[in-house]
């Protein structure tokens, strides 16, 4: 009864100038389920993300969304094939409104009046944002960039959000109140998350898988509670 | 007071052309982090072509309209054949290059048109209508005036209200993250560009018949003016161009009318000098500093 894979990554090669940091990254991921990415720093969990959605070409590999081959297809093309990412530090536009930073995440969609209630979802879900929609962005707390962030990705209605450390700098209530969200979205929308952490034990606390990267590949991927459990595994990769 | 009333209303039809100029500059600025010298001869080639189709059609608005054509296209081309293709890792590369293009646009004219000065004309008498025995300004200067005014509120609504001016913005501040969300970033660069280039076109169109007449080197002074204008008001803030503009064609006017003309160049450059030593981001710089 598992459900149809969202994301295959095959033999995915990627880096900055000549020293590749992916080194033949396979995974998989099935839709409506959540996966998180945990590792040493440097394993290539950000690089991971950044070659999915284009922001490096990948030297060689594939990355299949939905039965669909995304290699050449521009980064601003991705968000139409229904991915969405949600980068290091969150990208927060700090010049413009709460208002304007969401209705960015939906200009690409020609349905408007979708568009509009996506809009109008995200505020119902995110009552603080709606309270400060003409506010600037760095006015705004981490958790309400946090709640912005997520709400503008939100807005684009994804198929598949990618996240990178989303628990950075942010206090342990909100990143309890992220992980739940995350869940909520998942059971209620069907949405499949890749998320990358060094906050292991929320990472995976929240995710059905657990994918481990080391030196650029993925090293083991199970399923999260076995990694959660696993005495063995989690002093060989985690450190704890 | 006479001098005075006129000297004011001379100095503020000066001042919009230049705040449209300076518009245009802090355009670029804000979408590529480019100052672009070659503006001023952009405006002048376009300017060129509007005399050629007048000439051909013996119609100024003929040429007028295709004037701003000339320059939208020239600002794309700019864009999209040298501008993207000059390695930005120093500020310095850019600015060369305008440069170089300076030089080749104005030999070009230069070849093409000759050196000498040709006539401009206008659409509207420039002989000022007197209101209660004062000369106060002309049927061309409240062309002038209303003309950028229309062009100057269009941009500041698109760039606020329209969806393509948020992408724009976006665009500008944060490429990266822009195009995650969808957004062609290259595409808003190249109409940015375009835009800009536009807005100088019309600018010449405007200030050049008030001068000595059409020449390859004929917005070389309205650029300096225009520059220190957009510098005084901040190269960010397209409001601190508008201001800057209107400040700096109020002080050439009046220190040409009560000190003399010799001593323009040097006011626009002690101008220049103190908002520099006093506020160096412009007076319109933002107050809050972007925290990444």
């Amino acid at each position: 009864m598992s459900a149809p894979d969202l994301l295959v990554v095959r033999g995915l090669v990627a880096g900055y100038g000549a020293a590749p940091v992916l080194r033949a990254v396979d995974l998989t991921i099935p839709a409506g389920t959540i996966a998180a990415v945990v590792g040493a720093n440097g394993a290539g969990k950000t690089t991971l993300l950044r070659a999915l959605s284009g922001m490096i070409r990948p030297s060689a590999g594939q990355v299949v969304l939905a039965g669909e081959d995304l290699r050449g297809t521009p980064v601003e093309q991705l968000v139409r094939r229904g991915m969405a990412h949600v980068p290091e530090g969150r990208g927060v536009i700090s010049e413009l409104t709460v208002d304007e930073n969401l209705r960015l995440g939906g200009l690409w969609r020609r349905d408007r009046a979708d568009a509009d209630r996506a809009l109008d979802e995200v505020y119902e879900l995110f009552e603080p944002l709606a309270r400060r929609r003409r506010h600037l962005g760095h006015q705004l707390s981490g958790g309400e960039r946090q709640m912005l962030a997520l709400g503008r990705a939100l807005v684009g209605r994804p198929r598949l959000l990618l996240l990178d450390e989303p628990s950075l700098g942010l206090a342990p209530r909100v990143v309890a109140r992220t992980m739940a969200l995350l869940r909520q979205l998942r059971d209620r929308t069907g949405l499949t998350v890749l998320l990358v952490e060094q906050n292991v034990r929320s990472a995976l606390a929240v995710a059905d898988q657990g994918v481990v990267m080391s030196l650029g590949r993925v090293v083991v991927a199970a399923p999260a509670a076995r990694l959660r459990d696993d005495v063995d595994l989690r002093h060989a990769y985690l450190g704890f | 007071m006479d001098r005075f009333v006129f000297l004011t209303v001379d100095g503020l039809s000066r001042g919009a052309v230049y705040a449209a100029f300076a518009l245009a500059l802090v355009l670029i600025w804000r979408a590529a982090r480019v100052v672009n010298f070659a503006q001023g001869a952009m405006a002048v080639a376009a300017a060129y072509v509007a005399y050629s189709v007048s000439a051909a059609t013996g119609s100024y608005w003929l040429g007028f309209g295709v004037a701003i054509v000339a320059g939208l296209l020239l600002g794309a081309v700019v864009d999209r054949v040298v501008m993207r293709h000059v390695d930005h890792a120093s500020p310095l590369n850019p600015v060369i290059v305008a440069l170089g293009l300076v030089l080749l646009i104005q030999a070009v004219l230069g070849m093409v048109y000759g050196n000498e000065f040709r006539p401009a004309e206008t659409p509207f008498s420039r002989s000022a209508l007197t209101v209660g025995g004062v000369a106060v300004l002309s049927p061309y200067d409240l062309f002038v005036f209303a003309t950028i005014g229309v062009v100057v509120s269009g941009l500041a609504w698109m760039f606020a209200r329209t969806p393509v001016g948020l992408r724009m913005r976006a665009a500008a501040f944060a490429p990266e993250v822009s195009r995650l969300l969808g957004v062609n970033v290259g595409g808003m660069l190249t109409l940015g560009w375009a835009l800009a280039s536009g807005v100088g076109a019309l600018a010449a169109m405007l200030v050049i018949p008030t001068e000595l007449g059409l020449h390859p080197h004929a917005m070389d002074l309205v650029f300096v003016s225009a520059f220190t204008a957009a510098v005084v008001g901040g190269l960010d803030s397209p409001p601190g161009a508008v201001v800057g503009g209107l400040v700096v064609g109020l002080l050439l006017s009046y220190v040409s009318g009560y000190a003399g003309s010799d001593l323009t160049p040097l006011a626009v450059l002690v101008l220049l000098l103190a908002v520099l030593l006093v506020r160096p981001g412009g007076l319109f710089a933002p107050v809050a500093a972007r925290r990444v």
